[in-house]
């Protein structure tokens, strides 16, 4: 079988030959060959799915910086290959419907390369079991996303949203990452499968931990509060929104939750943030989502509100751990359990809506549903697929969002009957906004089916008239939908196979067996099932008297929404860092030289007066010669000068002076390589000068006023003092290890009698590297900033 | 303003050989005496700054049609390539090797893969040293 390291670097390596067969094949063919990728690795993964089932875990390692404990460590287990199948599977049809989405003009080449990095971090992500490398493909997926998110990177709105999306997750990351090495100092390894069994509850640092981690899992979900960013997301082209936001990037988060469950779960805290947090958003969401008239906007605030489900239903589960055997334990596995099916159904449902989103945008040209309206008849096929969409996201049978729906409902129930963690308090919270929040998700599930598909037909408000999309578009969106209604009557092919193993990574302590109960479309009149009559009942009634009340939400001021404190605190960052840089970005070089001086001084002088370095030793010192005497005056007397020319030549001659002899002194202590360099440097750079020189102010004297100058005075004399007492004192204290052992063996291990050589080329052939990098980089930046200034046009084009 | 600088150009058409030939001078003798990629990449630079200040950019671009960017560009692949090419023979990054041969006309010489390390690095130098002067007197 494939090795799971090599299937996440395949989306990688894919990318890399895209330019060159973009190149060769036609444009409209070139998705067909990127299909083969996911198609193929989903084959590949579906292969272990009978082993996995059987309790099986794959484990494999390939060594990358062994000294820190970083590995590039898969692990394949019940968790991981259900997100797995899920990126591959839904990237497949995305990838199949995106080939008739995007017309042959867009760059689709860039839209594969992303997409496919997309994929492979993705992968990454959740095969990793070691955290830095976990963390390096978690980030490397708000970066493809953020490509992804500004495709067109021309409208102003697409890189606003890709700016934000890229901010919040990336804040959130870092503080995962914070929270990984907190991880580390309490374990010392950086794996995920032995972080579990060596964690310490009690350890001060546990709570930080989770904390950060959570903040992490929170934005990448897009939870309250951080859920402002997945609205504006969806300026992405629609397959990528059905990609990044049914199946993927924001299901990261959860993934993080679910990984996490078994180290941190079995705390009250785990347990009250996660499932708060998430019956927050779950209400919110779907509250927000009914005041919208973009179906797109729409579809962004129900899947905000279903990922605050499925973290509700995780939160709740994470208590079995804490509970050991019992009776109670039954409800959290149940709710585990529940979360892991509604993960799963949410993507088949959720994916199906996007791409006919995204079909009635390129049949009608629109969509607002203000002008939409009465296409049934027109697009059919469409018209099915959403419904079916539509109901099982609302939770009515026959589709399989009615059996995760029913499970949540039960949980919430449950949860609230029984008594862990003074819960008490909000016993009858939970069931409530669980019950409201669903009432809106049943409202706006009805929005997108009837206010597009139902009433009038409104020509004269669209661009032009409406068509059903041709056959391939609807394939991606069929497959889907005929998933949504064969889940619901074979919903325990999925459970044995998929979401059973996985139950087992989430609660490794939990005895499972006998646990879970076959999932069943009828389960009896409890109170699940008065609650989804309820949900129907209420919304169907709210749903046609939506004009009476939706005064509510102009009830809140219109600039009292988050998205106006992130702008606002962008906004307020930005003229806060102008103020601090046009504080001390004078454009005077004598202002930097005084900063760069004073921090010299500060810094260095600090060091030796508080370390006490300044140790004078001049017992080996060799006699100084009459030449040297020489050279030390007539450096001396050039510097002198510099100050006092009376004309730029002079003070350049001069400079030139100090430099040549200081090649001199080089030349007599020996040192040829040095004094070649030096002189050759000296040369150029005189050069240089002589270029500018023609083109530089008149050499006038400035009235300096005295203050100035005394201030001048006495920050060189400083700084000279200090350089004198660093060269005295690097005599006397030893704090390295010589270099005399470089000298001595040069020979025999680098082959060459040039000690200068062999340390720069060979000893420490690493900085040597480096510096020519570094070098390259200056000379590129000096190249642009003198060369490249962007023309007109290009302007207009940045502010569309 | 016509400068005339005919004594200039006509000791550089002579100097500027000189100086190539030190610049390869030193650059293949780095290893075992004074000499080495970054000496011989300065060298070599300045060779080619005097040709830019005795003629014109113009005259000088025309004959040696480079795109220093370019040059700079390969000096560091280069650098960067001879570590990595020890990366394939599972020996530590940046791990060098040397040899004797016996060249037809040479004799017995001494060949080291860090010459092409450092033949990056050289040309690294000449590359940003020419970018450098190249766009700031085409600036002004």
């Amino acid at each position: 079988m494939l090795s799971v390291n090599l299937a996440i670097l395949i989306p990688f390596l894919a990318a890399i030959l895209v330019p060159f067969l973009y190149a060769k094949v036609s444009r409209k063919h070139i998705g067909w060959f990127v299909l083969i990728v996911p198609v193929v690795l989903f084959v590949s993964l579906a292969r272990y799915i009978p082993s996995v089932a059987g309790g099986e875990t794959y484990l494999s390692t390939i060594a990358w910086i062994p000294s820190y404990g970083i590995h590039f460590t898969t692990y394949l287990d019940g968790l991981s290959i259900i997100f797995g199948l899920l990126i591959t599977g839904i990237g497949s049809l995305v990838i199949i419907y995106s080939i008739y989405y995007l017309s042959a003009e867009e760059s689709l080449g860039h839209f594969y390369i992303y997409l496919l990095l997309f994929m492979g971090a993705m992968l990454g992500v959740v095969f990793s079991d070691n955290l830095m490398v976990f963390y390096a493909f978690w980030e490397l997926t708000s970066i493809s996303s953020f490509l992804l998110i500004a495709f067109w990177y021309h409208r102003k709105r697409s890189r606003y949203g890709a700016k934000k999306a890229l901010l919040t997750t990336v804040t959130g990351g870092i503080a995962m990452l914070t929270s990984f090495i907190m991880i580390y100092v309490m374990t010392g390894t950086m794996s995920i499968r032995e972080i579990i069994s060596t964690i310490d509850y009690g350890h001060a640092l546990f709570i930080p931990a989770m904390l950060l981690l959570l903040l992490g899992a929170f934005t990448k979900s897009a939870q309250f509060p951080f859920h402002i960013w997945l609205p504006d997301a969806m300026e992405a082209p629609t397959p990528i929104s059905a990609y990044l936001h049914s199946a993927t990037m924001v299901k990261a988060g959860i993934y993080l939750v679910a990984r996490f469950t078994p180290i941190f779960g079995s705390h009250e805290t785990w347990f009250w943030l996660v499932s708060s947090v998430g019956i927050i958003t779950l209400f919110w969401g779907s509250f927000n989502a009914v005041r919208q008239t973009d179906l797109k906007a729409l579809l962004a605030y129900s899947t905000i509100s279903q990922l605050g489900l499925i973290m509700t239903l995780f939160g709740i589960g994470s208590a079995a751990l804490s509970m050991g055997a019992g009776e109670e334990t039954v409800i959290y596995t149940q709710a585990t359990f529940a979360a892991l099916f509604h993960l799963v159904n949410h993507s088949t449902f959720k994916g199906a809506l996007f791409m006919v989103i995204g079909i009635v945008n390129h049949g009608a040209g629109t969509r607002d549903i203000r002008r939409l309206g009465g296409l049934m008849s027109l697009m059919p096929i469409s018209f099915t697929i959403a419904l079916i969409g539509s109901f099982s996201m609302a939770g009515l049978p026959p589709f399989n969002g009615f059996l995760s729906k029913e499970m949540f409902f039960q949980a919430v129930v449950s949860v609230s009957q029984s008594g862990i963690f003074s819960l008490h308090v909000s016993k009858v919270l939970f069931p409530v906004v669980a019950w409201v929040a669903s009432v809106f998700t049943f409202i706006y599930c009805m929005i997108i089916v009837f206010k597009t598909f139902l009433g009038p037909y409104q020509p004269e408000k669209l661009d032009h008239e409406a068509h059903e999309a041709p056959a391939g578009m609807l394939i991606s969106p069929i497959i889907l939908a005929v998933l949504v209604v064969g889940i619901f009557f074979f919903p325990n092919v999925l459970g044995d196979y998929l979401l059973r193993p996985a139950m087992a990574s989430i609660l490794p302590s939990i005895e499972l067996e006998g646990m879970i109960e076959p999932i069943s479309a009828w389960h009896g009149f409890n109170p699940a099932l008065w609650m989804t009559l309820g949900v129907i009942a209420v919304g169907t009634l709210m749903y046609l008297s939506i004009r009476r009340w939706k005064g509510i939400y102009s009830l809140l001021p219109e600039n009292w929404t988050l998205d106006n404190l992130y702008n606002n605190s962008l906004i307020q960052m930005e003229k806060i860092s102008n103020r601090i840089t046009s504080f001390y970005m004078t454009g005077y070089l004598r202002s930097y030289s005084i900063y760069i001086f004073l921090f010299f001084i500060a810094a260095v002088g600090g060091t030796l007066l508080f370390t006490g370095a300044y140790a004078f030793d001049f017992a080996g010192d060799a006699p100084i010669s009459v030449y040297e005497i020489v050279l030390v005056l007539v450096m001396v007397a050039a510097a002198l000068a510099i100050p006092l020319a009376k004309s730029r030549v002079n003070a350049v001659l001069l400079n030139g002076a100090l430099g040549y002899s200081m090649a001199l002194f080089f030349v007599v202590f020996r040192a040829p390589d040095l004094a070649l360099t030096q002189l050759v440097v000296e040369t150029v750079s005189t050069a240089l000068f002589l270029l500018c020189f023609y083109f530089l102010p008149k050499w006038k004297k400035e009235e300096t006023p005295r203050r100035t100058k005394r201030t001048n005075l006495v920050i060189s004399i400083a700084v000279g003092i200090i350089f004198v007492l660093v060269a005295l004192s690097v005599r006397g204290g030893k704090l390295f290890d010589t270099i005399s052992g470089y000298f001595e063996n040069a020979y025999e291990l680098a082959g060459g009698k040039n000690i200068v050589n062999a340390i720069l080329g060979d000893f420490r052939a690493f900085d040597t590297m480096l510096e020519v990098i570094v070098l390259f980089i200056g000379g590129l930046s000096v190249y642009t900033l003198i060369k490249l200034k962007s023309t007109k046009e290009e302007q207009n084009l940045e502010d569309q | 303003m016509k400068i005339n600088d005919v004594i200039l150009q006509t000791v550089t058409k002579i100097v500027v050989f000189i100086i190539l030939t030190m610049a390869v001078y030193l650059f293949v003798s780095g290893h075992n005496s004074p000499g080495g990629g970054f000496i011989g990449g300065l060298v070599l630079a300045s060779a080619l700054v005097l040709l830019f200040l005795a003629f014109d950019t113009e005259t000088i671009m025309k004959r040696i049609p480079l795109d220093f960017k370019m040059v700079a560009a390969v000096g560091a692949f280069i650098a960067v390539a001879t570590g990595a090419a020890s990366l394939f023979l599972d020996i530590p990054f940046l791990s060098h090797a040397y040899s004797y041969f016996n060249l037809p006309v040479f004799g017995k010489t001494g060949l080291a893969t860090v010459t092409i390390f450092e033949l990056g690095v050289a040309l690294g130098v000449v590359g940003v040293v020419v970018t450098i002067i190249l766009s700031i007197s085409e600036d002004v």
